[in-house]
């Protein structure tokens, strides 16, 4: 259980996140959306311990963030950010070991390698395992990480625009792939995104924020209305019901 | 990597008969008492000093590109041995009496602190340039030696300035490489952490996300840095741009995965300043060239080639 309650964070005066209290629902792929500034990725920094929180708290399994060692939160959550460009020349293979790092702390049992290479396998990744990270695209890179992700085995995975710079065949396929981990393997997924339209499709509730503050989130049938989206992007938006799809229509 | 391996062996063995004074396997199994001696005060404590400076100062630069990202980073690039040089002569000013673990402490105090400065800097710069980050390194440097020679002058101190500016084996005797051993030690923790290194060579976040101290791993980089520079400023003198060629060429073919590359590094680094050393020893043959200057000819011009192979991958 991830609770995040009455949370702030500034940065030298100004408020980016403002008191928001929310609680992911588990084995459910979340979606936070909002317009560019609403302070969607800070939360998931302070919600991953990546940066501290200015107030409130975030309690994962009943425990408050800051209270656990970090070698033991790195077995619970997991947190990919959209920056992830890695400059050390690495394998596949070794990156995706590297998610074994909280259990094995470097030396790698038959188990880990267990973990490794089914992470490897789950995101297609055999043929490319062995190749350095920087002679992929970026599909395949951003397919790496996840089975980096995936290795490291947690319950909870956050991700920070997981379709960021990924074409609409990648960005498809990532997203199913994110629905199957959420579907078959019970993870809970939280996400940062910013095509509406691919967060409709693929995710099962949505928190809307806007200015450093919660306002709205339900499932996709409740966030996914005129009125609703009007109100948080400031535009003239229509929603249509395609294939039973909600599609936002914004152009 | 194992015929390396042998002709690093074959070549340290053969380094050992190489000098002025004539000396062969010969007269050591005969147990000739001169030949043990210059053997053993001289030829032997060269060797080591040369394999444990080569293989340090190597791993240093590894770890240090590895914490900042930036392949151009090294003990020489990054103003460390510079910093390590003003340490010693401010111990030297202030401390004059002091011993020489009392000076290399002083040392190791300025390398750190000075290669801390460089890597928070470099942290806030905005302009991330990879090429740029090395001059800034260098100019840094050099105002550093440019304020060390100062000094130098103003207390008539430049005579033993000059022994840390050129590395020099040839005064590697018994009773002043013994230091050097400091590293040793310093390796085989650097071997530990290879993994944390490699870790936090990802980033703040990655590392974060792996369960990782990323501070206290790139302090305890620094920190081995520190040391093995200092150490090597003091006895050796300064092996320019090694930490920077040797590094680089393993992890072109080798990869960034530090467990592995590690060991190759400390080997190639052995080996290239032994290659350059007995070089030195023979070409000019009775006189010597300064390993110094050696390296920094080769090193310098690959630093170079460097520098122009990644420009022309931007273009």
């Amino acid at each position: 259980m991830v609770e995040v309650k009455q949370v702030l964070k500034r940065y030298g005066g100004k408020t980016v996140i403002d008191r928001v209290s929310l609680s992911v629902p588990r084995c459910k792929l979340t979606s936070l959306i909002g317009p560019n500034g609403a302070g969607k990725s800070t939360l998931l920094s302070m919600m991953s311990r990546l940066i501290p929180k200015d107030g409130g708290e975030i309690w994962i399994e009943g425990k408050e963030i800051a209270r656990y060692r970090t070698e033991e939160l790195a077995k619970k959550i997991s947190i990919l950010k959209q920056s992830n460009h890695i400059a050390a020349r690495l394998t596949v293979n070794e990156l995706v070991s590297f998610g074994r790092f909280p259990y094995s702390r470097g030396r790698l049992t038959r188990q880990d390698r267990d973990y490794v290479r089914e992470a490897i396998r789950y995101m297609e990744l055999e043929p490319l395992q062995d190749r350095y990270m920087d002679e992929l695209s970026g599909g395949q890179r951003q397919r790496a990480y996840i089975a980096m992700v995936l290795a490291q085995d947690t319950d909870y995975i956050f991700l920070d625009e997981p379709l960021n710079n990924l074409d609409m065949k990648h960005a498809v396929q990532m997203m199913k792939v994110l629905r199957k981990l959420v579907d078959e393997l019970g993870k809970t997924i939280v996400m940062v995104m910013h095509d509406i339209n691919f967060a409709s499709c693929y995710s099962d509730y949505m928190v809307a924020l806007k200015d450093g503050e919660v306002v709205c989130e339900g499932d996709v049938s409740s966030i996914m209305r005129d009125e609703v989206l009007r109100g948080i992007y400031d535009l003239d938006v229509r929603v249509q019901t395609i294939e039973n799809q909600r599609i936002c229509v914004y152009f | 990597m194992k015929k390396w391996m042998v002709l690093l062996v074959v070549l340290a063995a053969a380094s050992l008969f190489v000098g002025v004074h004539d000396l062969s396997p010969r007269e050591l199994f005969a147990g000739d008492r001169e030949a043990w001696e210059v053997f053993l005060i001289s030829r032997l404590p060269r060797l080591i000093s040369i394999l444990i400076a080569g293989s340090s100062v190597s791993i240093c630069g590894l770890i240090m590109q590895q914490l900042s990202q930036n392949r151009f980073v090294s003990p020489t690039t990054a103003g460390t041995m510079d910093w390590a040089r003003l340490g010693l002569l401010v111990s030297m000013i202030a401390f004059a009496a002091a011993g020489p673990l009392v000076k290399a402490a002083i040392a190791v105090v300025f390398a750190f602190a000075g290669t801390l400065l460089f890597m928070t800097v470099l942290d806030r710069v905005k302009y991330k340039d990879s090429i740029f980050i090395p001059l800034i390194g260098l100019m840094f440097g050099n105002i550093v030696g440019s304020v060390t020679t100062f000094l130098a002058y103003k207390y008539d101190l430049i005579q033993s300035m000059s022994a840390w500016m050129h590395g020099d084996f040839s005064v590697m005797m018994q009773g002043r490489y013994e230091m050097l051993y400091v590293s040793v030690p310093l390796m085989a923790i650097a071997y530990v952490y290879a993994n944390r290194f490699t870790i936090a060579g990802m980033g703040e976040e990655m590392a974060t996300n792996l369960g990782v101290r990323y501070r206290s791993i790139v302090y305890t980089g620094l920190l081995i840095v520190a040391v093995v520079s200092a150490v090597e400023v003091l006895t050796v003198g300064t092996l320019p741009f090694l930490g920077l060629i040797v590094p680089n060429i393993v992890t072109m073919y080798y990869g960034d995965h530090l467990r592995k590359v590690l060991p190759l590094t400390a080997m190639f680094g052995a080996l290239f300043v032994l290659i350059c050393d007995v070089f030195g020893r023979v070409a000019i043959y009775p006189y010597e060239i300064p390993i110094g200057l050696t390296v920094g000819v080769i090193g310098s011009g690959v630093f170079l080639y460097l520098l122009v192979r990644r420009t022309k991958q931007y273009v």
